[in-house]
């Protein structure tokens, strides 16, 4: 095979920034993201599509990037967890309230599936009316597709309401 | 800004990294390093009679092929048997390569080293093993059964025989005026942390040293395992554990094949190596906990007091014992409970399998043991037609009966002796928190909807904070930083956190001027490792020992130059004073400048240091015994474990049309003496029941008899989501243990233990039939209930009037 066959020159737009990279064309998103582009804060935990830890958002939808090759993402715009903090322009960051949230419920322990549940969550929070109460069900929802060995989930589901009321508060 | 943080739910200081995206956990180490990958055995018992590597050579990027014929000196020589102990009489441990045979599905034959995993495990496909199939033993009956070994040499599959007594148990049982015995099972599940195992290792060929990063919960032992079979002085190796993606257990053992093979390619290459465990290699590979056939006999009296109590269990321990029998014993001695047993007599006959091998999971031995004890109580109250709760206060020890003498020997080889504890105050809490006596009604409510509501409970007492020691390390810098290190690991506990609320009270600095670091050797080089919920203990009590000792240097110092005495002063946000002088003061930054005299003023503060700036000529400028430097290194040794308590009741609803068991209530109440930061003590809570329930509703590792895990995924292990894990409500207790100096027990794992043995009692009080196997599904309720031979129970005879 010639690496034609082999490889791919894929270009993503990662958390607003271009970027180019030449990947195997079997290469997955999550390695590409982890391993080609450095951006470790996108986590493995299972490789078969079922812990949400990997989660990112392309195109700003939660995906998989343990399911989705890198070839099959160019040209997407990919938010990571590194990308949901702004930049404040004094040269430091303002968290996302997702984030905020997380930190102020203690609702991560070890920290590994965390990156996968705040951009899920985040996503979901900013395709909602801020202004309308969050729901049980809207809730369960949000935090129902990732797996957490550490918290229980109790401490993740107060921190979507507590993020839902600061971006209520905030809108 | 206060600096007396400990009771306080500071938020945590490791999640500002975490929730960015910052952490550093074990495959964000080491770009471009070279990817291991392993050949693993399909077969769960077979000889090895061919590996062929021919067809793999030639895969681009291959790098280096081992098998067990490439392994020299200790490498080639079994894993260490990490816990000898004189009633393992056949302990075994695998190779870190098989060496000629197999004994369980994932057994690492072959490891492969390329420029990454893709192609290291394109070049593992490649190799052809032959095997040469023998007879899988599966389970823990199988193994009993003994018609088939799993080592040759040991024909009836039994590792150990753990017995332990109180007293003559037999004539006990004869004279009890009732018995009861019965026989019941925990099936496997397993810790499965969200992050697997992995290890990096780098080898600096000219300095002769080796740096290994690995996922553990024991970074010195795993150094002091690398020396030894890589045949390095241990000045040579550094072992650090980076941020952990969970452990529960699982990576408390050491070292792990690859913990050994990867710094040996390391080492043999000369170019940084790498292995990230993928998630069917965590299931089939690493390591699985719980399944038990337990055989229990009580003698009772009329009123439901215990006389005597006989327990033999056939603990499955596996292909290998690395781990030596610490669940048999966690199991044995734990399940005594909170209860006054007069006569005890326990067997724990620990069995080889061709399955993974058995080491904690979180509880270690207490969940089963647990379930052996309050289905025993379910029981007699059954039997009795009394209360569940009734009969458990009738054999409560009492408050006034601490310190109690179990009579029994501890996993630690101390007795077990509990502390302190108030356990009718617990129960008290437990029944009033879950409306344990109004829950006829609840049931009557459930019926009218066509549903089947009950009630169970479970009480466990766990001993936490094993010796044999812990050590801390707190250095004050002319910067004002406080340097914290302890060599026990991190794996999302807090401790950062709760380690820095310790030293910022004892020593009067905000707790932003602490930076703690855990499980790196090259900071602190003693220490046993995280497990038996013995970090807060153990290391806690170490740090806040070390930083008394800062404390009384500082005070000794800064007394000198405000030329007052030690006793007159404080110290608050970080500065030393004269109490109610105001003025007459010193910041602790000053202190650690002047705690080192210089010759040299490398920078403005270090002035103040020099030899021409400090006067008094009539001593030496470090004094006989003394020490240059504001810092101090102490350790934490107890005489014996510290026995925290707890309660747990659960309702259940389940729809007799689908078997759907439904968690609508959980009630928790904890006992864990002093607490440190009620925040992380609740959010360890959550987790435990989390586990708790999982393991009694969801996860089993399903073996087939061939010894196939068929479940090997997390498609077909049903971990909780969010949806399976029910609301908790928690009451706190706070009974400070006397052992340790700041009064607190052990929380990590309570919060599992009594899970499985709360929910059975639960489901058997909604359908009335004998639950004697956990965990259990709503295809295996259906089973029961359709079941002729299914043993119903006295209660629902009692209730619907009905003989059972």
């Amino acid at each position: 095979m010639t690496s034609v066959d082999t490889e791919r020159t894929v270009r993503l737009t990662v958390n607003g920034v271009p970027r180019e990279t030449t990947v195997p064309v079997r290469r997955l998103l999550s390695d590409a993201l982890r391993h080609d582009l450095g951006l470790t804060g996108t986590h493995v935990g299972c490789e078969h599509g079922v812990c949400g830890a990997c989660t990112v958002l392309v195109d700003g939808a939660p995906v998989r990037s343990c399911l989705v090759l890198a070839v099959q993402a160019d040209g997407a715009a990919v938010t990571t967890v590194e990308g949901l903090a702004r930049d404040d322009g004094r040269g430091g960051q303002v968290l996302h309230p997702v984030q905020e949230a997380f930190r102020e419920c203690h609702a991560l322990q070890c920290g590994f599936c965390t990156p996968g549940f705040l951009v899920t969550i985040a996503a979901g929070l900013e395709g909602r009316d801020p202004a309308a109460q969050i729901t049980d069900e809207e809730v369960d929802d949000l935090v129902g597709g990732n797996l957490c060995r550490c918290t229980g989930y109790a401490n993740i589901k107060e921190a979507v309401r507590h993020a839902a009321a600061a971006m209520g508060d905030a809108g | 800004m206060t600096t007396k943080l400990f009771g306080e739910p500071v938020r945590r200081r490791e999640d500002a990294r975490l929730i960015t995206g910052r952490g550093r956990y074990l495959d964000d180490i080491g770009a471009g390093a070279l990817a291991a990958a392993f050949v693993r055995s399909p077969h769960a018992h077979a000889r090895i009679v061919d590996v062929d590597v021919d067809a793999a050579l030639d895969v681009e990027g291959l790098v280096a092929i081992y098998t067990y014929e490439d392994l020299t000196g200790p490498l080639a020589e079994p894993l260490p048997v990490l816990i000898p102990h004189p009633q393992l009489h056949a302990p075994r441990t695998g190779y870190p390569l098989a060496n000629g045979e197999v004994n369980h599905v994932g057994e690492p034959v072959v490891m492969v080293v390329a420029t990454d995993r893709y192609v290291a495990e394109d070049a593992a496909e490649r190799i052809a093993v032959t095997y040469e199939e023998l007879p899988a033993v599966v389970g823990v009956d199988a193994a009993r059964a003994a018609q088939h070994a799993v080592h040759e040499e040991i024909p009836d599959n039994v590792a150990a025989r753990h017995h332990q007594e109180t007293g003559d148990v037999e004539p006990a049982l004869a004279a009890s005026p009732r018995t009861l015995s019965f026989t019941q099972y925990v099936e496997r599940s397993a810790c499965m942390p969200l992050e697997g195992k992995g290890v990096h290792a780098r080898w600096d060929a000219d300095d002769r040293s080796l740096r290994v990063h690995t996922s553990t919960q024991a970074s010195t032992s795993v150094r002091a395992a690398i020396a030894a079979k890589l045949q390095l002085s241990l000045d040579e190796v550094e072992v650090v554990a980076p941020d952990v993606g969970g452990g529960f257990g699982v990576k408390i053992v050491h070292p792990w094949p690859e913990e050994l093979l990867v710094p040996m390619a390391a080492i043999a290459l000369g170019r940084e190596v790498k292995w990230t465990e993928d998630r069917r290699e965590h299931f089939i590979s690493s390591a699985h906990e719980r399944q038990q056939r337990q055989e229990v006999s009580v003698g009772f009296d009329d009123d439901g007091r215990i006389t005597a109590l006989d327990v033999h269990v056939w603990h499955d321990n596996g292909a290998y014992t690395p781990y030596g029998i610490i669940v048999p014993i966690v199991t044995a001695t734990q399940l005594v409970g909170p209860y006054v047993i007069p006569v005890y007599r326990v067997v724990v006959e620990s069995v080889y399998t061709n399955t993974v091998i058995v080491t904690p999971y979180r509880g270690a031995g207490r969940p089963q043991g647990c379930f052996a004890m309050e289905r025993t109580m379910d029981r007699i109250a059954d039997a009795l037609g009394l209360d569940r709760a009734v009969v458990r206060e009738r054999n409560l020890i009492q408050p006034d009966q601490f310190p109690y003498d179990h009579h029994l020997t501890f996993q630690d080889g101390r007795p077990v002796i509990y502390d302190s504890g108030d356990y009718p105050a617990l129960l008290g809490k437990l029944t009033a928190l879950v409306g344990w006596d109004g829950v006829d009604a609840l049931r009557d409510d459930a019926e009218a909807r066509g549903k089947l509501l009950g009630v169970g409970m479970a009480l466990y007492v766990e001993g936490t904070g094993p010796g044999p020691y812990e050590g801390g390390h707190v250095q004050v810098l002319g910067s004002g930083k406080v340097l914290v290190s302890t060599g026990l690991t991190t794996q999302g506990q807090g401790h950062e956190t709760s380690f820095a609320q310790i030293v910022a009270s004892e020593l009067g600095v905000p707790i932003e001027d602490v930076e703690v670091t855990t499980g790196d050797t090259r900071r602190f080089p003693y220490a046993v490792g995280t497990f038996a919920s013995r970090a807060a203990v153990m290391s806690g009590n170490a740090i806040a020992l070390a930083a008394r000792g800062v404390r009384v240097k500082a005070l000794r110092i800064a007394a000198d130059v405000l030329e007052a005495d030690p006793g007159d002063l404080e110290i608050e946000d970080g500065v030393v004073q004269v109490r109610g002088t105001p003025g007459a003061s010193i910041p602790l930054r000053t202190v650690a400048v002047l705690s080192n005299p210089l010759r040299y003023a490398f920078d403005e503060a270090a002035k103040q240091a020099t030899q021409f700036a400090t006067h008094d000529d009539t001593k030496p400028p470090v004094a006989e015994g003394d020490a240059p430097g504001l810092e101090h290194r102490d350790y934490y040794s107890p005489l014996r474990s510290t026995f925290a308590s707890g309660a747990h009741a659960a309702v259940v609803e389940i729809d007799p049309a689908t078997w759907e068991i439904d968690v609508v209530t959980y009630a928790v109440v904890h006992d864990c003496g002093n607490v440190v930061n009620p925040m992380i003590v609740e959010g360890q809570v959550h987790g435990g029941v989390a586990q708790g329930v999982g393991g009694a509703l969801y996860e089993r590792m399903a073996y087939d008899s061939d010894g196939q895990l068929q479940n090997a995924s997390f498609m077909d292990f049903l971990m909780p989501y969010a949806s399976e894990v029910p609301d908790i409500v928690i009451d706190h207790q706070q009974t400070p243990s006397p052992l340790n100096p700041l009064g607190i027990k052990g929380a990590g794992e309570a919060g599992v233990i009594p899970g499985s043995a709360a929910l059975a009692s639960a489901i058997e009080d909604a359908v009335g039939r004998r639950i004697t196997s956990m965990p259990i599904s709503p295809t295996e309720l259906y089973d029961l209930m359709r079941s002729e031979t299914a043993e119903r129970t006295a209660a629902s005879g009692r209730r619907t009037g009905v003989d059972a």
